[in-house]
Parts: structure tokens; C-alpha cells; sequence
């Protein structure tokens, strides 16, 4: 009975729950602190200038409480139109080339060869962010609304293609083995044993999609695609601070409303 | 052959269809209102598009193409103190939307919420419009408050973060076991002993595995703030593109591409560890 000469612990210690050796714990904390001083001394901050820059915030809070909607009106309704167009034509036929990819990219239904080009023009969709893609189309197709369109519809290929494509390669497959059974071609394979399993989820994606369009519209204006997102750069170079506000308060609301719609639309299909 | 046939009182049709007539003339209304508003949108898109630097734009792809291209990869050497700016950015960022988002989500979840009429729906709204405005944005925002910089870089990312990881955090506090909470409360602890001991252990790796995720987002993100003025290596872009050097953006991007890459990889292996 060597058990009974321990004494019972009158304390106790927190089991370490991540890291269990004790010398690796102070290793990952020694090298985080250490990182941490190096990343904060290399941080350069003209405090006088934050000092004079505090008295433009209180006037943007200003501007946010008191936004002016009329002064630029003919702006801030051109850049919301172009925003709002862009994002509903851009969904629309980013799904709808989507769909054909999203069907090559899905392993189960698509021949090898297919496969492979379809996953490879997902991963490029994904692997560029969508201002960086902005200013390549900018460059090729010149300034406007065009060129903010194509690249909100390539943004949409790589997250649709590659969810939809998820999506059919999870599908039920007695289902389609029926159609299949029947003497049904590979278009009518998919149109009566994929289409109806997968369409509630594809009009979900969508919806989302859109959504998502709407708020990378208001950001691709920066660099020159159209939308509101130039608006407000005008604005915020021009520190009129109570359009900038008027402007951030519209794509929030209309930001919010997207997400309620497309949430409820969801809901309703699923 | 006739389309239907009798069967004592009831009509059978012979032909199968795949929709009721009424779901198919909905679809059809669906669809033309859908090519109707396309059309109308199309129109009012491209009213001021300038066609002819779309017509021109092959021609415009394969010149900026012969520019670009061989990369000028002298250039990488002035990119790696951009390249740790941006990496500072990203990991400062996060650091200061975790700072941030932890109490709000502590005041959003209904559980632990100190008030459910009064803090709870305030901290929802914050969580909601900070997550409503991208990055860029704030950045746009914060340079023209506080003049280009890092500092700018850092708050912009922390305040996108805020929505982000306050959410996520809030639901998992929601879904924490109560058995376990009980389990704490029954041994006669206070309230920041059930907190303690109850709650943070269970929602430390969804915690940990948040905080990587976006981590690794915020690495993205930060790589292009600098073309608003926010420093990091979308500075070096937007330099090298006011003064058309293509062979120097082409190096920018993959550098960018490569990192977003290396961070992806990371967070993936970490979050894997932790689940």
C-alpha cells in the first residue's frame, strides 16, 4: 500500500486543457510574448497626428449622427443604383455559370478530365481576392460598373461552384442509381436525380451570394469598379464626413436587409 | 392516344409530368420576371460603360501581359518588411477584436448575459454592424481620421473582427452543457467562479479555433488595406501600380498569393490539432 503515503492534496491545480507538456507551454508562451514586443516596436505612430485626427473623428460621429442625404443625393443614388444592378446581374450569372462548373467540379457525375479543369478554375476564383481582381479588370476593361461586375461574377463562381459542387457530391446516390436504372441519359440523370436534391441549397447559396456581392460592391469602388464604394471614397477624400455617413448608414441598411431576406428565403426553402 | 383515361370516377393523365401545370406556370412567371429584371438592370449597368475599352480589352490583357511578365524578383528583397508590417497588422488586428469581442459575447449569449432587456440587444447590434462593413471600409474610414499607417491597419481589422468572433463565440457559449454548469453552481460557486470553471473550459478550443480562423482571414485582408493607405504590403501595390511598374505588381501579388497560401495551411493544421 505505497498509495496511502501520499498525503491527500489539500489543492488543486487546473489540468492544463491544450498543451500538456509543461516545457512546450513555456516555449509557445515565451515566443508569443517575444513576437508580440517585436510586432508592436515595429509599429511606427505619429502620435500628433492621431491627436489632430481625434478631432475629425468627433466630427465623423458628427456626420454619422447628423448624416446629410440630400447635398450629394444625385452621387449617392447613381452609386447605389450601380451597386445594386451590379449585384443582381452579377449573381445572376455568376450562378449560371456556376452551375455547369459546380456539376464538372462534383467527383461522382463528371469525368475525370472535366473534373480537374473545373476544381482548378474554383481554386484560382478563391485564391484571388476580389479587389486585387478588381484591379486587374479595372486595368483591362477601363473604370465603371463593367468591370466591377466581372469580377463580383468570378468572385461567385469559385464560392458557388465549389459549395454546389460539395453539395452533389453528397447527394443521395440510390436516388440517382433509380434514374439511372431507367435507361435515363446524363442530362436527364441530372435534371430528375440531382436537380431536385440539390436546388433547395443552391437557391439558399445564392440568396447568401447576393448578399455577399452587395457588400464587395460597396468595396471594389475604391479602386475604380463602380458602386457606392467610389462615392464614399469621394466623400472621405473630400472629408465630407456627413455624406460619408449618410452613405455607410445606407449600406449598412440595405447590408441588414440582405441578410434578413436572404435568412428568411433560406428558411423557407430549406 | 388521349392524354388521360377513366377509371371508374377518377381521371388519370397517361403522360407523367414533372410539375403540376399551376407550379410550372409559377416557374414560368418566376423565370420571365427574373430575364425582365436582368434586362432592366443590364441596361441601367452598363449606360455609362465605355464599350470600346471592352472591345479593346484582349488587346489591353495581352500587352499588360508582355509587361508584366518576367516578374522583376530583384524587388522582393524592399517586400519583406512590407510583407511582416501586414502580418503585424493581421495578428495586432485580431488580437484587438479578440479584446473586444470576448465581453460583447459574454453580454450576447443568454446565458451569461448580465442583462437580457438592456446590454443584450445592445451588444447584438454592435456584433451586427461591425460585421456589416468590410475591412476596407473602415480602413477608408480610420486613415482619413488618423492619417496613413500601421495604427490604422490594426484598428480597422480589429473593429471587421469584432462581429466576426463575437458571434461565433456567443453561439458556442450558447451551447455550452449545463450539466456541467450545474455541476460548478452545486459545489457553492460564485458567479465568476461558474464562469470560470464551468463555462471558459468548455468554449476555450471553439475559442482558440475562432480566433486562428480568422487569423488567417485577417492575413487576406491586411495584404490589400495599404491600397487605402493603411500600410503593410498593399502599400508597395498601390505604389507600384500609380507608377504602372507591372513587374513589380506581379511580384506583390504572388508574394500575397503566397502568403495567404502559407496561412491557410497553418490555420488548417492548427484547427485540426484542436478539434
Amino acid at each position: 500500500m505505497t498509495e496511502t503515503a501520499k498525503p491527500y492534496p489539500g489543492q488543486w491545480r487546473r489540468p492544463p486543457q491544450l498543451v500538456q507538456s509543461r516545457m512546450w507551454r513555456i516555449i509557445l508562451w515565451t515566443g508569443a510574448i517575444l513576437y508580440l514586443v517585436l510586432a508592436i516596436g515595429s509599429v511606427e505612430v505619429n502620435w500628433t497626428r492621431v491627436m489632430d485626427g481625434l478631432e475629425r473623428g468627433q466630427r465623423f460621429i458628427g456626420g454619422f449622427l447628423q448624416p446629410d442625404f440630400t447635398t450629394r443625393w444625385r452621387d449617392i443614388s447613381t452609386g447605389l443604383m450601380e451597386s445594386l444592378t451590379m449585384t443582381f446581374t452579377s449573381t445572376v450569372v455568376g450562378v449560371a455559370l456556376s452551375v455547369p462548373i459546380g456539376l464538372g467540379a462534383a467527383r461522382n457525375i463528371a469525368p475525370r478530365w472535366i473534373y480537374l479543369i473545373c476544381r482548378g478554375i474554383i481554386a484560382a476564383s478563391r485564391a484571388l481576392q476580389e479587389i486585387i481582381v478588381a484591379i486587374f479588370f479595372v486595368a483591362l476593361f477601363g473604370f465603371g460598373a463593367f468591370a466591377g461586375f466581372l469580377t463580383l461574377t468570378f468572385a461567385t463562381i469559385g464560392f458557388i461552384g465549389k459549395l454546389l459542387a460539395e453539395d452533389i457530391e453528397d447527394i443521395d446516390e440510390s436516388q440517382s442509381e433509380a434514374i439511372r436504372a431507367t435507361g435515363a441519359s446524363w442530362l436527364q440523370l441530372v435534371n430528375y436525380a440531382v436537380q431536385p436534391q440539390v436546388m433547395p441549397r443552391l437557391i439558399g447559396l445564392s440568396a447568401y451570394r447576393f448578399d455577399i456581392n452587395f457588400r464587395e460592391s460597396a468595396v471594389i469602388g475604391i479602386v475604380g469598379a463602380g458602386g457606392i464604394g467610389g462615392t464614399l471614397n469621394t466623400a472621405l477624400s473630400r472629408y465630407e464626413y456627413d455624406s460619408a455617413g449618410a452613405i455607410l448608414l445606407i449600406i449598412i441598411a440595405i447590408v441588414m436587409i440582405c441578410e434578413y431576406a436572404s435568412g428568411h428565403l433560406r428558411r423557407l426553402v430549406k | 392516344m388521349t392524354d388521360s383515361v377513366t377509371t371508374g370516377s377518377v381521371t388519370h393523365a397517361t403522360i407523367w409530368r414533372h410539375r403540376t401545370p399551376r407550379t410550372a406556370l409559377l416557374l414560368w412567371v418566376f423565370w420571365a420576371f427574373m430575364v425582365g429584371m436582368f434586362v432592366w438592370c443590364w441596361n441601367l449597368m452598363t449606360a455609362r460603360t465605355m464599350w470600346v475599352f471592352v472591345y479593346d480589352a484582349p488587346r489591353a490583357a495581352q500587352d499588360l501581359f508582355s509587361r508584366a511578365l518576367p516578374p522583376r524578383w530583384e524587388y522582393l528583397g524592399q517586400l519583406w518588411q512590407p510583407l511582416w508590417d501586414t502580418i503585424s497588422i493581421a495578428t495586432l488586428g485580431t488580437l484587438l477584436g479578440i479584446i473586444l469581442a470576448v465581453p460583447l459575447a459574454f453580454m450576447a449569449a443568454s446565458n451569461t448575459t448580465p442583462s437580457r432587456l438592456v446590454l443584450r440587444p445592445f451588444a447584438l447590434f454592435l456584433i451586427v454592424a461591425t460585421r456589416s462593413i468590410n475591412s476596407l471600409i473602415w480602413a477608408l474610414l480610420l486613415v482619413s481620421i488618423l492619417g496613413p499607417g500601421l495604427l490604422a491597419g490594426i484598428i480597422a481589422i480589429g473593429f471587421r473582427s469584432v462581429g466576426f468572433i463575437g458571434k461565433l463565440l456567443y453561439e458556442a457559449i450558447e451551447e455550452t452543457d449545463i450539466n456541467q454548469i450545474e455541476a460548478v453552481t452545486a459545489t457553492g460557486a460564485s458567479k465568476a467562479q461558474i464562469l470560470n470553471y464551468g463555462i471558459v473550459p468548455q468554449v476555450l478550443p471553439t475559442f482558440y479555433g475562432i480566433s486562428v480562423f480568422r487569423w488567417d482571414i485577417n492575413i487576406r485582408e491586411s495584404a490589400i488595406l495599404g491600397l487605402v493607405g493603411a500600410g503593410g504590403i498593399g502599400a508597395q501595390l498601390q505604389a507600384s501600380l500609380n507608377v504602372l511598374a507591372w513587374p513589380q505588381v506581379a511580384v506583390i501579388l504572388l508574394l500575397i498569393l503566397g502568403t495567404v497560401l502559407v496561412s491557410e495551411w497553418v490555420s488548417a493544421r492548427v484547427r485540426a490539432a484542436l478539434i
